[in-house]
């Protein structure tokens, strides 16, 4: 699986932006060009490339680049683990929704469908308005909404597994729920999952963005690439270039995700190829 | 078709119901009591019950539900804990510069998906099929909210066309200028609504393609796009006609950012500040009214489906 994602473009285009997030954001939390809030008034506004800047400075000084850093390390936290999130709550809803007795299955049933109709962005600012605005509730949040959409797949592509032969071999042989759960049901949609996953990773990405951009998510003071973009909305006149990095490495990386879930799905079922 | 009108409705009621009490209970979870933000830190205890008698929260939480839900069939949202005015009548006004933003940014999305989706499909193994497939891929992956900003920059900073900002004041009393003020809004939602669309259009048309019917069709003489025209879009429709069910309700909420970027008095303006605000009633009718749209329409596309679709319809 791992060479036919390594042979497509895509594949090793979304595995490259990712691997530089993974190592931007990490580095990030211990090393950046720059102090990302340090204002430095006596070089506000330089343009790239000037006295190590390597994208110039904001309105009060502060370093473009290590802004953009410490941005992508708030940016990793919220895929990875709005993704993690996701993955939890998509699988424990379709398990629920495929094997629980009947009142609870049904139940589940029905909450999926009135979940997935729940707008992602519009339960972040609900949860925001409840618990405050916090990366947390972020994460929560665009956890849930998309994890809901998880678990409508997962349950179908359960179902479809719950009817094949060999399921029914591993029944009649005696083996136990838990047992099926474990050997055959979660390793055969796994591949599903994954796929799915790279996908909430990029729309993640977008809504932390988003959020961000709006106010929510963590706390003005620490640098992500939402807030970046509504910091400098108010200059975009004067400095454009500073509007277009955050946005470029917004686009970027949610293309990363989406190449490599594209290339995994492939990957994945070869007939997807040749139908193309 | 009557029978499947009369579930389908049954099911958009519970499911309206059940979203009712998702947001209802979401936001009595708020710690911190509202009677102390209205009366203030020195307020006596007789004044705090005052407030709560007067907002109904000193009643159990089923009694409030009810009523809350009685009002919103009624067209009653309730009223602001803050200042007291009408949620109902400020969401008609704000409606009138979301609306028209979501339906600009429908007709934007399919007046580029439809064509340029259609042209790929047709040349899918070519350099304009792929480029187009290229340019829908990124078009994806752009956040909205940057794309409005690029365009700010390029039509309104640049070229000093069109608005940057902000809707005038008395609305549309000046249809032209609230128009101008929609533009770049619409064409913002619009082109990375209509990104994921294309990509649908795409793959769709390229399924009705490869169908035995459509050869059939090639080989009584029609050509490829007259065959198209006449047998293929109404089977390439179903799945697109759905998913652009699912792009409206992402439309509606891509709505409240772009609003933010362009400064528009519209229904998402409102949600944020109300949320900063924490005004209970408000987010609460703004966040039901969101929702119940998008359940509404999910509804009009499965039935809009079934239309289209003969071969859902049950036999009689």
């Amino acid at each position: 699986m791992t060479r036919v994602v390594l042979r497509r473009p895509g594949g090793v285009f979304g595995l490259a932006v990712l691997g530089l997030l993974v190592v931007g954001g990490v580095v990030s939390y211990w090393w950046t060009p720059f102090d990302p809030r340090a204002a430095d008034p006596a070089r506000a506004w330089l343009p790239p490339l000037r006295e190590g800047h390597l994208l110039g400075t904001d309105r009060i000084g502060r370093d473009q680049f290590s802004q953009l850093l410490a941005g992508a390390g708030g940016t990793l936290v919220a895929a990875v683990a709005s993704a993690a999130v996701a993955a939890v709550v998509g699988v424990a809803l379709a398990l629920a929704a495929v094997l629980a007795p009947r009142p609870l299955r049904a139940s589940a049933v029905g909450l999926i469908d009135v979940l997935v109709a729940f707008p992602t962005l519009l339960l972040a600012m609900v949860l925001s308005a409840v618990y405050g605005s916090s990366l947390a509730t972020v994460v929560a949040a665009i956890g849930i909404g998309f994890g809901v959409g998880v678990a409508r797949v997962t349950r179908a592509e359960l179902l479809s597994v719950l009817g094949s032969d060999y399921v029914l071999a591993a029944r009649a042989s005696g083996a136990r729920t838990g047992r099926i759960v474990r050997r055959h049901l979660l390793p055969n949609v796994a591949p599903t999952l994954v796929v799915q996953l790279s996908l909430v990773m990029a729309l993640a990405v977008l809504a932390e963005a988003a959020l961000t951009y709006l106010g929510y998510g963590a706390s003005p003071s620490s640098p992500s690439w939402g807030g970046m973009l509504h910091e400098q909305q108010a200059h975009l006149a004067a400095r454009p270039l500073l509007v277009i990095w955050p946005g470029v490495a917004v686009a970027v990386t949610v293309l990363g995700c989406n190449l490599l879930g594209d290339a995994l799905r492939d990957a994945g079922d070869p007939r997807a190829v040749a139908a193309r | 078709m009557t029978w499947y009108l009369v579930r389908r409705t049954g099911l958009l009621v519970l499911s309206l119901a059940a979203a009712g009490v998702l947001v209802f209970t979401l936001l009595r979870l708020l710690p911190g009591d509202v009677a102390a933000t209205i009366g203030g830190l020195r307020a006596e205890p007789e004044r705090l019950a005052a407030i709560r008698a007067d907002l109904g929260l000193d009643r159990p939480l089923v009694e409030q539900y009810a009523s809350w839900l009685a009002g919103v069939a009624r067209g009653d949202l309730g009223r602001s804990q803050l200042n007291g005015s009408s949620v109902g009548a400020e969401l008609g006004r704000k409606l009138q510069v979301t609306g028209p933003l979501a339906a600009g940014g429908v007709v934007v999305a399919l007046v580029v998906a439809v064509p340029l989706g259609t042209w790929a499909a047709l040349r899918s193994r070519t350099a304009v099929g792929t480029g187009i497939s290229a340019l829908a891929q990124v078009g994806v992956a752009v956040p909205t909210l940057w794309l409005g900003l690029v365009l700010v920059l390029v039509f309104s900073v640049r070229l000093g066309w069109l608005p940057a900002q902000g809707f005038p004041v008395d609305g549309w009393a000046d249809p032209g200028a609230a128009a101008r003020a929609l533009v770049l809004p619409c064409v913002a939602l619009g082109l990375t609504e209509g990104a994921v669309l294309l990509r649908f259009v795409r793959s769709a048309v390229v399924g009705v393609l490869h169908a035995d019917h459509l050869r059939t069709a090639r080989a009584t003489g029609l050509t490829r796009g007259r065959a198209l025209w006449r047998h293929g879009f109404r089977n390439a429709a179903l799945p697109v006609v759905s998913v652009l069910g699912l792009q409206l309700a992402a439309l509606l909420v891509g709505a409240v950012v772009v609003e933010r970027v362009f400064a528009l008095p519209g229904v998402g303006s409102m949600l944020v500040a109300d949320v900063g605000n924490r005004d209970l009633v408000k987010v609460q009718g703004e966040v039901f009214l969101l929702v119940a749209v998008v359940l509404v329409i999910g509804f009009l596309v499965d039935v809009a489906h079934r239309l289209i679709d003969p071969r859902l319809r049950e036999p009689r």
